[in-house]
């Protein structure tokens, strides 16, 4: 039962890691790159973050009381909270550097930054 | 008003890394060293964090962002995600970078807006503007080139960054 919970949660988070690798290989400029790498690894490394609590909650309870396997719960959670508060932010600062210096999106319909940075 | 803020936040956390050193709580030692090193720390920092910082002590506002990133944030990733997914796998991308109106008034209500943005279907903040109160978005599938409001592109986020940031 706990073996199938966490193979789910690690078989979400391999494929949308998978899926932004992909993603980067397919889509055709900066941006579009960085709205996949972004994202799905994102939600990817959260789905593998929350294998390993499940791990390690069901290992305090059921395998060995030892507090050792707390401490990984809270450390791999606190590896979410600064994956979320970071990742946009490198978002934000790449896409803002790229077209700082003159990188157009690939067929875009509107560009309403063009001549403003 | 900044050191406590600050102090708290250091605490708090040390409080959270060490959990676990006696039985499931924290040991004396550690207690004590974690008061000492959060107040250098503070004392250090008080002037990065600002003045206002203090005002995201108050419990209401934990209780908002912690229903806010499992509710309505991580609904919003896994709708990304699938919408990246579709698009890796078909191509079918139109793009382009169009400007958003938004009614905020501080940076804090800026960041969490942009930060979600990114985080949700199709959409990257390239630029935010406090100054002429717009974001400038890039958008994956553009639908609407000049958006009235950040509904179209963010739903109800944006009532969300007003009331969280305040």
């Amino acid at each position: 039962m706990i073996e199938w919970t966490i193979g789910i949660f690690l078989a979400i988070g391999v494929t949308f890691n998978l899926l932004a690798s992909i993603g980067i290989l397919r889509f055709p400029d900066v941006y579009t790159r960085i709205h996949a790498a972004t994202k799905c690894t994102t939600f990817g490394t959260i789905f593998i973050v929350l294998a390993t609590v499940t791990y390690s909650i069901y290992s305090y309870y059921w395998v060995q009381k030892d507090p050792a396997w707390i401490t990984i719960g809270i450390h791999s959670a606190l590896v979410v909270i600064f994956l979320v508060l970071t990742n946009p932010v490198g978002a934000h600062a790449i896409g803002r550097a790229a077209r700082k210096s003159g990188i157009r999106p690939y067929g875009a319909v509107i560009d309403e930054l063009e001549g403003r940075l | 008003m900044a050191f406590i803020a600050t102090f708290v936040w250091c605490y708090i956390l040390w409080l959270v890394l060490t959990a676990g050193s006696k039985g499931m709580l924290w040991s004396t030692e550690e207690l004590i060293a974690g008061v000492i090193f959060s107040a250098i720390v503070a004392y250090a920092t008080r002037n990065v964090i600002g003045e206002k910082a203090s005002r995201f002590l108050n419990p209401v506002k934990w209780v908002g962002f912690i229903v806010y990133s499992i509710g309505p944030l991580f609904w919003g990733m896994v709708k990304a995600n699938f919408d990246v997914a579709y698009r890796v796998i078909t191509g079918r991308i139109k793009p382009g970078i169009v400007r958003v109106p938004v009614d905020l008034e501080n940076d804090a209500q800026y960041t969490i807006l942009s930060n979600s943005i990114t985080l949700t279907p199709g959409t990257l903040t390239i630029d935010a503007c406090p100054e002429e109160k717009a974001l400038y978005v890039h958008w994956i599938n553009v639908t609407d080139p000049h958006p009235e409001s950040s509904e179209v592109l963010a739903g109800s986020f944006e009532k969300w960054a007003r009331r969280l940031g305040r």
